[in-house]
């Protein structure tokens, strides 16, 4: 006889160890890691739920408190590699083999431990392809989850950091797995429902609440008259022309300039209203001037930002909120959103190859995807048209019958031509191919790939790569506004010029800016204290990032 | 420590009568660019004093862009880097030569 409930038979064995250490559903933080030790299998699928943003610390922590002899060989799949006890599992053969998105802050130890052979990696993805797989064939056993506080019941308030939760929920209590969460406050009622309780297994009551990082603010004290320059092309040679109003922005600071200078320079050319209006979009607090200014119509986030979460209270019509009155934030839904309901990515990147390739890898760094290859792309499954994408898809060039052509997302690289330290950012091969190359990966990890980017912005100028029609012009285009890198120096004059002379390469003055207007003063907040005024005392910086 | 030194010809003389004028800061990432009045009207020079060595293609290539865009004849500069990126360095020689013309 076939045995079809062998999994839910293993769920319920689980269960049972683990009430053990649990007074109903609810476990003390010091009972942790024998709540773990008792659910937990070796060779397991784990989730531990680490986002670019809030992160289940308290049970990351007693995860690498386990005893290897018990808790051994986990295949842990999960978004964000942040936290220092995401790595430490690896070397104490806890875990063995990762399948995540991002690991920013952890991306140089990632990389030594790869080059190493201490981690087996199945691969880097991108949010929603990781969540995709959490359906197919990465569901997790267990799921080490964090919200904000949980009744007696296990109903659980993710509160404006929702982010993950409701995908990890989703995947693993509806295919015979276990879910724990930690959250800061056990409570008689939650202020809203974010999760049902028949979905939570157990609750750990965490020592301290659970960490975030505010990876979304940027000082506008810290940005350059290059990056105002780079932010007044992109809107009048980009945004104006294509008509943008359903967009996604990077983390970088090109792209908050742009949100600073929308009150400023986009109004002063006349554009409230005809772009910017509909977003997928953290709550950044350099968007702050152009709500208030009543460029924005609505926003929707992937995560929250920390500071922000009074102000989202107080901007309803423009944030998604729950009846509770705090922000609802998801990451799989914004990431959809960003991927098939807006015509606009525009974000930074590290390298640039000769075709347009690009990589956030350097050889000791390995940062991980996010989001931005998703949003970054071109989604072959759209189908309703927009002005913005018939235009660029016009542009990439029709053949045949134009009701049968596919419109265009616009991908847009915003990039100063040297980063940091003078590192040049246009390369002749991507440090990626010699990560790959190293640690024996099959593909090298591209952000964007070339197909897809239709836009270079720099300080030189704009590259249209979707009226380039063959290989030498996208090279000459891309060494056009290169600037002074190897890359750019090493163009050829005569077929650069002739691209501009095709629109194909735009110079600032092309676009009637003058570089020397680019000013500070455009910025319609110079410091974070501007972005404190401008909100009327609603937004409520970090520490680190209060300097008054 | 390098010291580069560039002598280009112009056409014309930079427009403008303002005899000397400094721009910018010596920060991290920054320069100061002092211009002078003081060459014949089709000769330009360009000092640079800079922290990190190895970038003079990189050096001739900006100062190059800037005499044929700006056409700085008569006036001496002296730059004062500070580790800035070409694209800044552009940007004051140009900021500079607009406060000669003033």
């Amino acid at each position: 006889m076939t045995d079809w409930r062998s999994e839910a038979r293993l769920r319920d064995d689980r269960i049972a160890a683990g009430r053990a250490q649990a007074d109903g559903k609810v476990v003390p933080a010091t009972r942790a890691v024998d709540l773990l030790e008792a659910v937990l299998r070796p060779g397991d699928r784990v989730c531990l739920e680490g986002d670019n943003q809030k992160q289940a610390d308290c049970l990351a922590r007693a995860l690498a408190a386990c005893d290897p002899g018990k808790v051994h060989d986990l295949h842990m799949v999960q978004s964000g590699i942040v936290l220092p006890e995401h790595l430490d599992v690896f070397e104490t053969g806890i875990a063995r083999r990762l399948d995540y998105s991002y690991s920013g802050p952890q991306g140089g130890r990632i990389a030594r431990m790869l080059y190493g052979g201490q981690i087996e990696l199945g691969a880097v993805h991108t949010y929603l392809e990781l969540f995709a797989r959490y359906f197919v064939d990465l569901t997790p056993n267990v799921a080490l989850i964090a919200g904000v506080s949980a009744d007696r019941e296990g109903n659980l308030y993710t509160g404006p950091n929702t982010e993950d939760t409701p995908t990890v929920v989703e995947a693993t209590a509806f295919k015979n797995g276990v879910v724990i969460a930690q959250v800061n406050a056990i409570v008689d009622k939650v202020p809203r429902v974010d999760i049902p309780g028949d979905r939570i297994d157990f609750v750990v009551a965490a020592d301290k609440p659970f960490y975030v990082e505010p990876l979304f603010t940027r000082d506008p004290a810290a940005m350059t008259e290059t990056q105002v320059l780079m932010a007044m092309m992109a809107i009048k040679g980009i945004y104006a022309e294509y008509g943008i109003r359903r967009l996604n922005h990077g983390i970088g600071f090109g792209t908050a300039a742009i949100e600073l200078l929308l009150p400023t320079y986009g109004e002063r050319l006349g554009l409230k209203g005809r772009i910017a209006t509909h977003w997928a979009l953290n709550p950044h607090p350099t968007l702050i001037p152009a709500i208030e200014s009543g460029w924005v119509q609505q926003v929707h986030c992937f995560g929250s930002e920390v500071g922000m979460d009074r102000y989202i209270r107080e901007r309803p019509d423009i944030f998604f909120t729950g009846r509770d009155g705090s922000l609802r934030s998801n990451r799989a839904f914004c990431q959809t959103a960003g991927l098939y309901a807006c015509d606009l990515f525009i974000g930074s990147t590290l390298q640039i190859d000769l075709s347009g390739h690009s990589s956030t890898v350097t050889q000791n760094r390995v940062a991980g995807f996010g989001g931005a290859p998703n949003m970054g792309s071109d989604p072959h499954g759209r189908r309703h048209p927009s002005d913005t994408w018939m235009k660029a898809g016009r542009e990439a060039q029709i053949t045949g019958d134009p009701m049968l052509m596919r419109g265009r997302k616009l991908v847009v690289q915003l990039v100063e031509t040297f980063g940091d330290k003078l590192v040049p950012t246009f390369v002749e091969r991507l440090d990626a191919m010699e990560l790959a190359k190293k640690t024996g990966l099959e593909l090298a990890p591209v952000m964007i790939y070339a197909d897809d980017v239709t836009h270079i912005v720099t300080e030189e100028g704009i590259a249209n790569l979707l009226l380039c029609r063959d290989a030498d012009e996208r090279e000459q285009a891309i060494r056009g506004v290169a600037g002074y890198t190897e890359i750019g120096r090493g163009r050829d004059r005569a077929k650069v010029e002739d691209l501009r002379a095709r629109g194909i390469v735009r110079r600032p003055e092309d676009l009637g800016i003058e570089p020397l207007d680019a000013d500070r003063a455009l910025l319609a907040a110079k410091s974070i204290k501007d972005l404190v005024h401008w909100s009327g005392g609603l937004y409520e910086p970090p520490a680190k990032f209060r300097n008054w | 420590m390098e010291s580069l030194t560039f002598r280009h010809t112009t056409a014309k003389p930079l427009a403008g009568t303002v005899p000397s004028t400094i721009t910018g800061v010596v920060a991290s990432g920054n320069l100061e660019v002092l211009l002078e009045r003081v060459l014949p009207p089709d000769t330009c020079e360009v000092a640079i004093e800079t922290p990190i060595a190895g970038y003079g293609p990189v050096w001739e290539a900006v100062v190059a862009d800037f005499v044929a865009r700006a056409q700085p004849g008569g006036i001496r500069i002296s730059i004062n880097d500070g580790g800035a990126r070409p694209d800044t360095v552009s940007l004051r020689l140009l900021q500079g030569a607009r406060l000669m013309e003033a």
